[in-house]
């Protein structure tokens, strides 16, 4: 259990220093210009980190469909399937920073831990409608004087406000002094994500990421899968104690809710779980 | 069991096959240049002042 756990938070750290290592971009309080963004990271990275060095696949597409007029943003959708297909909601488990910094929080040994809200199976459908009305009407239909909006950005990104603004805003005097009320509402809303994530395990993923909901409808035919030997399980439920969000032994990589963090595999005493990228999820040897 | 056989088992590729030709038409489409503009200025949305 503990190896899955350390190789997974060290896999997250590695990846998220080598997606955000601008280093200078945090002294000086300013962002990469480079080529590198033009291509889109996997996971929620908001673009206007100092430290970013790829795109985030929300914003980008947030901005394609800013664009005057309408164009089907193929570009984004390109690397939601080429991300979406090889790996499912493996992106939200392994390589997504504000992913990490909620597996981090909820480390914090305060509150009695629980892996659900309640009302867990109507809420889990919210980040659906913040997909479809944020990130897309939104960002379609929304205006801010002449120009569209990135709605999903602008009202609700908890990632844009940890990664990007607080970063900025420390280092940068000018942006400090343009804060206006829209900056204490995102606060307000990463705060209050901050301090659900101590208690629920991930928050965010669960019930509000657009980005888990692009990904969650890859989940069943991804390349990454856990797969189950059907024979030799004795359907002990240890998989589901284990598992952080509470999903069954039938649930497990095939549940769109499922993001592969690999606690079900390394928990099975019977070794009748494990990783692979071959024959689908059941298997009888 | 699903096999390799099974057209099921290989949705994946397909996926992977139509995301690369996605990426194709958004880069014909000069939308990689839009990303990128926009990546490369700070997005005042994204932080809460804009």
């Amino acid at each position: 259990m503990k190896h899955m756990k350390h190789l997974r938070l060290t896999i997250q750290i590695i990846y998220t220093i080598f997606t955000n290592g601008y280093i200078y971009g945090f002294l000086s309080g300013k962002i990469y210009q480079g080529r590198l963004k033009y291509v889109c990271v996997p996971g929620l990275n908001c673009y206007s980190c100092p430290g970013a060095v790829g795109s985030c696949p929300l914003g980008a597409l947030q901005a394609l469909l800013n664009q005057r007029g309408f164009q089907i943003p193929f570009a984004v959708l390109g690397f939601f399937f080429l991300f979406g297909s090889l790996l499912g909601r493996t992106v939200c488990g392994w390589l997504c920073p504000f992913g990490l910094v909620q597996d981090l929080l909820h480390r914090i040994p305060l509150f009695r831990k629980r892996k659900r809200l309640p009302f867990h199976r109507i809420l889990k459908y919210v980040k659906y409608a913040v997909l479809i009305l944020f990130v897309c009407i939104g960002s379609s239909f929304l205006f801010g004087g002449f120009a569209k909006i990135p709605a999903f950005c602008k009202y609700l990104c908890p990632s844009g406000t940890l990664l990007g603004a607080l970063p900025l805003l420390t280092a940068n005097r000018l942006l400090r002094s343009q804060i206006q009320g829209l900056f204490f509402w995102k606060l307000l809303v990463l705060l209050l994500i901050i301090l659900l994530s101590v208690k629920i395990y991930r928050p965010f993923c669960q019930y509000l990421c657009p980005l888990g909901a692009v990904y969650s409808w890859f989940n069943r035919f991804s390349l990454v899968q856990i797969c189950r030997d059907r024979e030799n399980c004795t359907s002990c439920n240890a998989c589901r104690k284990a598992c952080p969000f509470d999903l069954s032994v039938d649930e497990i990589s095939r549940s769109p809710e499922c993001i592969r963090c690999g606690a079900c595999v390394s928990v099975c005493p019977a070794g009748c779980l494990r990783f692979s990228t071959k024959n689908g999820r059941s298997q009888n040897r | 069991m699903r096999s390799w056989n099974n057209p099921a088992s290989r949705l994946w590729l397909y996926g992977t096959l139509t995301g690369i030709l996605f990426l194709l038409i958004g880069l014909l489409q000069g939308q990689f240049a839009v990303i990128w503009q926009k990546a490369v200025l700070i997005c005042l949305e994204c932080i809460g002042i804009g």
